[in-house]
């Protein structure tokens, strides 16, 4: 492979285009997908672009179909990815949980459109980020990351692939239509210069390796198909060895490490962008387009006199329940402006305890906020 | 690991099989062991490098085959085999990937996915264990299941037509179709290990008894009445187009290969 083939430099380019240029950058050598809007471009560009660097793209039936060949490839050794928006989210759902049962290193990109069902296919939502939490059935832990910007839709792609190969498990880039369709500056350094981690291999012969016995923190490692170690993988619920095994004390030992390998590592998974939250009385806490829109708001509030500070998710899931909680402390009000009627907030509520209040800015979807809506709410609390 | 030695319990085939996995879940009667058995010597017959030959399973009676088998296997989501072993091999060419999974599994809820597979000519082997019935959740019937015959959910007997599985292949694209029952081991062995030898999608269709649930309500309670009736009313038609080849409750069941 020659270098010319991966992009370095300066671009103008949408963020679904950054995406998949992340996405080859950080190794992605597999796409299956099925076309939907606002995702397509991802797709598009995969079936381009993976040609030239050796990879394989292939179109599916369908959403099911998707995330199940993503599996597979994953399983055969490749880095693997899928795109998709609402409608196809709700179907990956399934394959997701065997993603998670399986510990299957894959990433999965939801570029929300207006919802619930069919809704506004062209227009922007942020209506899936509780589905991302809880979507696929069963007690798990799960990884999502919300990009504000195509620059950041470039970085985040390289880190969820990175974390789904560290931590074994499909990681969730939760964009929206407003952010996959724009269009900015996009700068792709040279690849020397990009991190990219793999997934940890056994140590030990065929003999040896219990293809589910983690290692310290909480993740075993993995051997690929093909490689004879002769895994047996099932989305059962099943022993270190892999086998099924169907009892209570077997899904114990299970679902806990599967949750905990997560919840035991959010110091290196949560990655938040804070601005003047120390002394802030009015706190805004938002996510991808939103924080994008409520940074005008802030803003126009600290020019109006108003203590705020902002406190933007760029690691939606795990929730980073301790930094709220230390900021309910000292704020007496969180503002949270996003694309649905409610869903982040309610985690905020949670973790605010009643210590600062929460306020909930939501949008319906099809469109963004006024960042005067926003700042009204701002004033609102700060009175 | 390429040749069959006897060990301690005394079964050639079992370095091929988790033997430590022993006694599987399947009822006494039911041809999945038989099938599981035929897959394996038609395996070995094919002297294919065990080590890069995977086995993919849906859900259900027959999904529980990659479990039992000594190589990488995978027990995927109802129906998901299919486009699990596609990735499965696009990502390592240098697999030979076969799915093994009932009848439910790959034309009902995996339906579409075995037409595409088909269409596109995948380069897999896919066994579809047909016994006209849901097995592992009791009973129900299925796409599969033969007009008028009793299932747990039609009792009264079934009004739906069933498909006529090698038929749905062959029109789909197939590149190698053939169907067998547990009655023509020694075919159906070989037929697998042809299979196994070809590129592109092959699919074949293996009827299998349920005494436990489809015999129990039509009138063959056990797997042997099964057998003997799956002996005496096979007709081998090999090469004949697959449209001539549906099954009708009771009646003959046409086998062979139809498409290579």
């Amino acid at each position: 492979m020659t270098e010319r083939k991966y992009l370095t430099g300066e671009f103008f380019m949408s963020g679904d285009d950054a995406c998949a240029e992340g996405a080859i950058s950080a190794g992605c050598r597999f796409f299956a997908g099925y076309p939907i809007t606002p995702a397509s471009e991802i797709a598009e560009r995969m079936s381009e672009r993976l040609p030239e660097v050796a990879g394989t793209y292939i179109q599916m039936e369908d959403e099911l179909a998707s995330l199940a060949a993503v599996l597979g490839a994953s399983w055969g050794g490749v880095k693997a990815m899928t795109a998709t928006s609402g409608p196809g989210f709700s179907l990956m759902m399934e394959n997701l949980g065997l993603g998670i049962m399986t510990e299957t290193p894959c990433v999965i990109v939801d570029v929300q459109r207006g919802s619930p069902s069919t809704g506004l296919p062209t227009l922007t939502g942020q209506g899936d980020m509780m589905q991302a939490r809880w979507g696929s059935h069963g007690s798990y832990s799960i990884i999502a990351l919300s990009p504000d910007s195509p620059q950041e839709l470039y970085d985040l792609t390289i880190r969820a692939f990175n974390l789904s190969e560290k931590y074994r498990l499909p990681v969730l880039i939760m964009t929206e239509a407003a952010t996959g369709h724009m269009y900015e500056k996009v700068i792709i350094p040279p690849m020397h210069e990009i991190a990219v981690v793999h997934r940890r291999k056994p140590a030990v012969s065929a003999d040896e390796y219990l293809p589910f016995k983690p290692d310290a923190d909480l993740v075993p490692p993995m051997a690929n198909a093909g490689e004879g170690y002769r895994v047996h993988i099932t989305g059962l619920t099943h022993d270190e060895q892999g086998y099924p095994a169907m009892t209570a004390e077997a899904q114990d030992s299970l679902v806990r490490r599967l949750v905990d390998k997560i919840e035991r590592n959010r110091d290196d998974i949560i990655d938040l962008e804070e601005d003047r939250i120390d002394g802030a009385e009015v706190v805004v806490c938002s996510y991808g387009i939103s924080a994008r829109v409520s940074r005008i708001a802030v803003e126009q509030a600290r020019r109006e006199g108003i203590r705020v500070g902002m406190l933007r998710l760029i690691t939606v899931w795990p929730f980073p329940e301790d930094r709220i909680r230390d900021i309910s402390e000292q704020a007496s009000a969180f503002v949270v402006p996003e694309v649905n009627y409610g869903q982040i907030s309610l985690e905020v509520e949670r973790c605010a305890c009643g210590r600062a209040k929460t306020v909930l800015v939501p949008h319906m979807g099809g469109g963004v906020h006024s960042p005067a809506t926003i700042l009204e709410a701002i004033k609102q609390v700060a009175r | 690991m390429n040749k069959p030695t006897t060990n301690r319990a005394g079964h050639p085939l079992d370095p091929y099989l988790r033997a430590e996995r022993m006694p599987h879940i399947w009822c006494s009667g039911c041809g999945l062991g038989l099938v599981v058995n035929c897959f394996l010597r038609g395996l070995i017959q094919s002297r294919l490098a065990l080590d890069k030959v995977v086995v993919v399973s849906g859900i259900g009676c027959a999904g529980r085959a990659a479990g039992y088998i000594n190589l990488d296997s995978f027990h995927t989501t109802h129906g998901r085999a299919i486009p699990f072993a596609t990735g499965l091999k696009l990502a390592n060419p240098e697999l030979k990937v076969v799915v093994i999974s009932g009848d439910g599994d790959l034309t009902a809820i995996g339906g579409n996915h075995l037409i595409h597979a088909a269409r596109r000519n995948a380069d897999l082997t896919v066994l579809c264990i047909n016994n006209f019935i849901y097995g592992m959740t009791g009973g129900q019937g299925g796409p599969t299941t033969p007009l008028t015959a009793r299932t747990t959910t039609s009792v009264g007997g079934n009004i739906d037509q069933p498909f006529n599985i090698p038929y749905l292949a062959a029109a789909s694209g197939a590149a190698y179709v053939a169907r067998w029952t547990t009655a023509q081991v020694v075919r159906l062995q070989k037929s697998i290990t042809e299979a196994l030898l070809k590129n592109g999608f092959g699919l074949i269709e293996i009827i299998t008894p349920c005494p436990t649930y489809y015999g129990r309500m039509n009138k063959q309670r056990t797997g042997l009445e099964q057998m003997k009736y799956y002996r005496d009313n096979s007709i081998i038609k090999s090469g004949i187009d697959p449209k001539h080849a549906g099954i009708e409750f009771n009646g003959p069941i046409i086998v062979g290969r139809f498409v290579d």
